[in-house]
């Protein structure tokens, strides 16, 4: 079912945290709403479920019209980020309880708990209670209980922080399986990008409470429409270098490259330059010396102090014959980089 | 194997810090079934007399140890029961509602507790007298409940703060009421609370002696402590074994809770949601 959020406003007190926020989330689309911490992703994803009340604008589940709905009879799942299991209840009671207050029948119940808990493959733990599971098993316990009412809209908070590294991983993608498998619309919240961009169709990337951009993983990282964005998106990020564009593109530090063909900007700058588009395998074209070397077992990530100042970064393949105070001489590859005007608008 | 001698010698302090009590109790024990024998140590011969209490009335004029027995029950359970429903709704109003002024009424709950309730005696029975309820069960079961619910509403609060928001926001997106929420999904979870408390008010309401002397003096509202104080005072001979009976008999069912429920009390000091 198609979501639709217009003109979203909402005030704790005199602040106003979110401010006319549009956001469409087609059906059976997963959306991941991306952002710095406080940006306002758990407050937009609390009015949604009708947590919290909307001090204005609209929202639509389909045609419905669901603005002053309440909580209780939006049909919504929800997974918190620390599951909010009932610890007083065993599994199969946790995940039938939302079916209990619909006064579905025992039999009709458990036959439901079972369709679920072979969807989130947890069949063998119905009787153990929220206490005596792993993370990641009361990670599943809390999905199949937001989705037992087979809700139109299910809204997942932060559900991998609480993981181990090997977890979120095996996680990420279960839960990308069972939102495929089960067609639901769904808002992922999150504050990493990877998750965002591994799991999700497109990304909404959220600042002040604001939504910056909203697009595909891909065009967001090809194609930042700010700073900001760029900025976020990419591990390990971007760097940034002040420039002045004529016919040469000069950087701060006096080094200068050849202008990217499509730069249609000339005057003050800032280039974004990603790692991977700075290196050896580039050619020639900026000095500097190596200041830092990181392995990361496939990759090793190098910090080069640009002679004249700047720093940058790039990534190569391990192995590389490349030390700490080695002096270098590496090429960009100009057509990829990514120039801003001095406000952060992209150029 | 070291924290093992630690613990002994932890023993052998409390032990010895104890002994005081310990001799006196066991001495209460012994004289109430013993003949006295003046300045011995060493009891004389069994006698079950000073129990008389239990099976005849110890004069005309008193009324019987069981009516008082069920007094007192009646009085101290009605008094738990209602402090701890109260509380129970009370003090989670005050952890999780957003109501005006709730600094200021915590604030209030803190220094009502703290402050003496002897000072307010004589408002007290003049209210109770306006009430037509001077000399009444009820009346002292409203009067001691009032002041035993800071406590517990304070006490209670604290659990339901421990208590996930989330539980309740998941229970919310569930489909379940405000109410139901509550009573299924956030109060299983302040049991230990819940249950210290109960025990708690009972205790003090089975040891509460001015507010039953002062509010309701009659014989028919007499409590096992007004008893007490009572069989002491009116005699011209104080028969003090009689009285150490009657004191056995009135801290049994205190020792006997204590000793079965002593895991639950320890909650209300712990806090929180184990147990
Ligand atoms: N109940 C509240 N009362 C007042 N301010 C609030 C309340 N809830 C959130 N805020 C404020 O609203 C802003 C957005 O909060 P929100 O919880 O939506 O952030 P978030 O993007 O989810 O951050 P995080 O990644 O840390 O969870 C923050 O500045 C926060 O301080
Ligand atoms: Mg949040």
């Amino acid at each position: 079912m198609e979501l639709r959020l217009e003109k979203f406003t909402k005030r704790f007190g005199d602040t106003t945290v979110i401010k006319d926020m549009d956001l469409t989330v087609g059906s059976g689309e997963m959306i991941a709403l991306l952002g710095p911490s406080g940006c306002g992703k758990s407050t937009t994803l609390f009015a949604v479920c009708g947590i919290h009340k909307m001090n204005g604008g609209t929202l639509h589940f389909g045609d419905r019209d669901v603005t002053t709905v309440p909580a209780q009879e939006r049909s919504v799942g929800v997974v918190f980020q620390n599951y909010a299991l009932y610890p007083h209840m065993t599994v199969e009671q946790n995940i039938g309880f939302p079916l209990k207050i619909q006064k579905l029948g025992k039999a009709a119940i458990r036959k439901e708990v079972e369709r679920l808990s072979e969807l989130v493959q947890i069949g063998e733990l119905l009787d153990r209670r929220p206490a005596q599971l792993s993370g990641g098993q009361q990670q599943r316990v809390a999905l199949a209980r937001a989705m037992i009412r087979k809700p139109d809209v299910l809204l997942l908070d932060e559900p991998l922080a609480n993981l181990d590294a090997k977890l979120r991983l095996e996680m990420r993608s279960e839960i990308r399986r069972i939102q495929r498998e089960t067609g639901i619309t769904a808002i992922l919240v999150t504050h990493d990008q990877v998750e965002a961009m591994s799991m999700c169709d497109r990304i909404a990337l959220m600042k002040d409470g604001k939504i910056v951009q909203l697009d595909t993983p891909e065009q967001m990282y090809s194609n930042p429409r700010s700073q900001f964005v760029a900025g976020f998106l990419g591990n390990p990020p971007i760097s940034f270098l002040p420039a002045t564009a004529g016919a040469e593109v000069v950087l701060a530090n006096g080094q200068s490259i050849a202008r990217p063909r499509d730069l249609q900007a000339s005057g003050d700058l800032i280039l974004g330059i990603r790692p991977e588009h700075f290196g050896p395998q580039h050619g020639e074209g900026l000095q500097g010396e190596v200041i830092f070397v990181e392995p990361q077992g496939r990759e090793e990530l190098i910090d080069v102090r640009l002679d004249g100042g700047g720093d940058i970064r790039s990534i190569l393949s391990a192995g590389a014959p490349i030390r700490q105070g080695d002096r270098v001489n590496w090429g960009v590859a100009t057509d990829s980089i990514l120039a801003f005007a001095p406000n952060g608008v992209r150029v | 194997m070291t924290a093992n001698s630690r613990i002994w010698h932890l023993v052998l302090i409390l032990a010895i810090f104890s002994a005081p009590l310990v001799i006196m109790y066991v001495y209460q024990v012994i004289d109430s079934i013993a003949q006295p024998d003046p300045g011995s140590l060493v009891p004389g011969a069994i006698d079950l007399s000073n129990w008389r209490f239990l099976w005849e009335r110890i004069d005309t004029g008193r009324p019987s140890i069981w009516v008082v027995t069920f007094n007192t029950f009646l009085f101290a359970s009605t008094t738990a029961f209602l402090v701890t429903s109260l509380s129970a709704t009370a003090g989670y109003a005050l952890s999780r509602l957003n109501m005006p002024g709730r600094p200021y009424f915590l604030g209030g709950l803190i220094i009502l507790h703290a402050f003496p309730t002897i000072t307010l005696i004589i408002a007290i029975f003049i209210i109770l007298q306006f009430l037509g309820l001077f000399d009444t069960l009820l009346g002292i079961i409203l009067v001691k409940a009032a002041l035993e619910l800071p406590f517990g509403v304070w006490i209670l609060k604290g659990f339901y703060d421990t208590v996930p928001w989330e539980i309740e926001m998941a229970g919310v997106q569930d489909g379940a009421s405000r109410l139901r929420v509550w009573w299924e999904l956030v109060l299983p979870q302040v049991k230990p609370g819940l249950f210290a408390l109960l025990i708690i008010s009972f205790l003090s309401g089975w040891s509460e002696f001015v507010l039953p002397l002062v509010l309701a003096p009659g014989s028919s509202t007499q409590v096992l402590a007004t008893f007490m104080n009572a069989v002491i005072q009116d005699d011209a001979t104080a028969d003090f074994g009689l009285f150490k009976a009657i004191g056995m008999f009135y801290s049994i069912p205190v020792i006997v809770i204590y000793l079965v429920f002593q895991k639950q009390l320890m909650n209300i000091y712990g806090g929180g949601t184990k147990g």
